[in-house]
């Protein structure tokens, strides 16, 4: 793959093209390979799968049976994916009802000295997880929160919340300002602009900030180990219950794996064009 | 905006027009407020009670009186070498990581940014680790590509005439790199996709009328335009790898060359060692350090923040 060949306009050589083109393919191949025989594995016996690597087998689709049935004890395969799915949804629906005010708040009307707020959300990301949990563990169980949604329904919140207004704040300013002072001047109110105008012109990167949300949400690992340990946990929490210390696991590990990464996978592969468009629409100006 | 104009058409209402004004940004600020609070409310107060507890001896584990012991704990962490080996963990496993994906992710987006057959399809596959799980991430990647017995990149080695390395074990600093890089390399690659995508077409046409080589456009234009691109990249990865800990956990579960700060903080507190007011002085210790850099790189090298004013 060599730079100097690639940013291709016109009357590039043909065969330059499509060698660039099987590059890319190998490429992307070789990239893809762990997850290709992520969900290989998945559908093969723990014989087929703990031995040097083979894919002349025969599929099963019992491994996908074993870790949906409940387990003795441990966290089922319904309870960690409703759990999830509640609290992704809803954290995600509130860092939005923030974030849109609180984007607008900086972009379109800003406050006086906007860009330190900014600056403030986003030096919140750098608070590392591992040194709130102490303070956030205490909190939670003075309040009663450990093993409940809510905590982390609050924490996921927190979470996504400052990098939705960044997104979002420039999402907004690429809005032309002519349109909003014609909706000012007809009296429109916040809501009013809100629905009729920006809302809708921002909706790409709206969803595009969504869907990054949903993710970081959905694949979330610590704060759901260390503070639902035993109730109210998640699908990450999950995967990891098919570990076995004694005894091969890795085709039930990669079947369980399969179905824990399935949604966000296909959302984002659903939407990838549209993030794509979202970043280059926003996050730099 | 029209009231700023008040004024000057009649002095007398000028009081009148102070409240409103004063109204006015007050009004400004009002859809900012929620957001604000709930940010001060989950990171400022745990915050303040970590630095409290870094001033203390606080065991939770076995519970004893909680003695405020002033700098004791910052004294310790200076002369404390499991702290350095973190910290020296903490930057190889954020600097390589960050550069090694974004070098990748610039290579893979130029590949991208050109019709070939195929495309989307590819782009599908190569963006597909940035949305798996972290935590499947690092398992897949320890039982079934580094395994020392059934691992697939020793299957290659030994195809090649190599020796099999057992990789997690002996060289877990290396391997969680290239996890890494795996997951975040899909995401670098969409910010240089969007910034390659956002170049002026017209720009490179006249460059290629006047003659200019393909490796002058690139240099002279392309970089200096994904510029900005690689800024938001290396910052946005450096908040998040900073703060990796689920590979770390599943992989290797700490150890030399695998504990970052972030782990050992775990470690020390709440993963079994209770000793709340010592590992809150580590916390903080990141948290001061986080700061300075951000601080530095948003406003001194980057142009991130200094877009032209708005208002």
């Amino acid at each position: 793959m060599s730079n100097a060949d690639v940013p291709v306009v016109v009357g590039e050589r043909k065969w330059v093209n499509h060698a660039l083109g099987f590059a890319a393919w190998v490429t992307g191949l070789i990239f893809f390979f762990p997850v290709f025989w992520m969900v290989l594995n998945s559908f093969k016996t723990e014989q087929d799968a703990n031995t040097a690597p083979k894919i002349n087998f025969t599929p099963t689709l019992d491994r996908y049976d074993d870790v949906t049935k409940s387990a003795s004890g441990l966290l089922s395969f319904g309870e960690a994916f409703t759990n999830s799915a509640v609290i992704v949804l809803i954290s995600t629906l509130i860092v939005l009802t923030l974030a849109i005010p609180a984007a607008y708040a900086l972009a379109i009307r800003p406050v006086h000295k906007w860009r330190d707020v900014l600056f403030f959300f986003i030096s919140t990301k750098f608070l590392p997880v591992v040194a709130s949990i102490l303070p956030i563990w205490i909190l939670a169980k003075n309040l009663n929160l450990l093993n409940s949604r809510n905590a982390l329904i609050i924490l996921y919140t927190g979470i996504n919340l400052p990098l939705a207004i960044w997104m979002l704040r420039s999402f907004f300013s690429e809005i032309p300002r002519e349109l909003i002072e014609a909706a000012e001047i007809d009296g429109a109110s916040l809501k009013g602009q809100l629905t009729s105008i920006i809302l809708p012109m921002a909706a790409p990167g709206i969803a595009a900030t969504a869907l990054l949300c949903v993710i970081f949400a959905w694949n979330e690992f610590f704060y759901a180990v260390q503070l639902n340990p035993v109730k109210g946990s998640t699908v990450p929490i999950w995967v990891t219950t098919n570990i076995s210390t004694r005894g091969d696991f890795l085709a039930k590990l990669s079947a369980a794996s399969v179905l824990a990464c399935i949604p966000v996978v296909l959302a984002g592969w659903i939407a990838q064009k549209r993030m794509i468009r979202g970043l280059a629409m926003g996050a730099i100006k | 905006m029209s009231t700023t104009i008040r004024p000057e058409i009649t002095p007398s209402i000028q009081p009148k027009v102070t409240r409103f004004q004063l109204s006015e940004s007050w009004r400004r600020r009002l859809p900012l407020l929620p957001a604000l609070l709930i940010m001060i409310v989950l990171t400022q107060v745990p915050f303040v009670m970590s630095i409290y507890y870094s001033f203390t001896d606080w065991k939770v584990v076995p519970p004893g009186p909680r003695n405020w012991v002033g700098l004791d704990n910052y004294d310790f962490l200076l002369h404390d070498h499991f702290f350095k080996d973190a910290t020296v963990t903490s930057l190889q496993l954020t600097v390589f990581p960050v550069l090694g994906a974004i070098l990748l992710g610039l290579g893979f987006a130029l590949l991208l940014d050109r019709k070939f057959f195929g495309q989307g399809l590819v782009r599908t596959l190569l963006i597909t680790p940035f949305l798996l799980m972290p935590v499947v991430v690092g398992l897949v990647w320890k039982n079934q590509m580094f395994h020392g017995l059934y691992g697939v990149l020793n299957w290659v080695i030994e195809k090649l005439g190599g020796t099999p390395v057992d990789w997690v074990s002996r060289h877990p600093t290396t391997s969680i790199i290239i996890v890494l890089i795996w997951q975040w390399t899909p995401f670098m690659m969409l910010i240089m996709l969007a910034g390659l995508q956002s170049q002026p077409a017209d720009v490179l046409e006249a460059a290629k009328v006047d003659g200019a080589k393909p490796w002058a456009i690139f240099r002279q234009l392309t970089l200096g335009h994904l510029r900005p691109y690689m800024e938001l990249g290396v910052l946005l990865g450096t908040i998040y790898l900073l703060q990796v800990y689920d590979q770390i956990a599943v992989m290797t579960g700490g150890g030399p060359g695998s504990t970052n700060v972030p782990y050992f903080v775990f470690q020390r507190s709440i993963g079994g060692g209770w000793e709340f007011g010592q590992a809150s002085s580590f916390s903080i210790v990141v948290v001061i350090a986080s700061i300075i850099i951000a601080t530095f790189s948003l406003r001194v090298l980057s142009g991130l923040l200094k877009g032209e004013e708005i208002a």
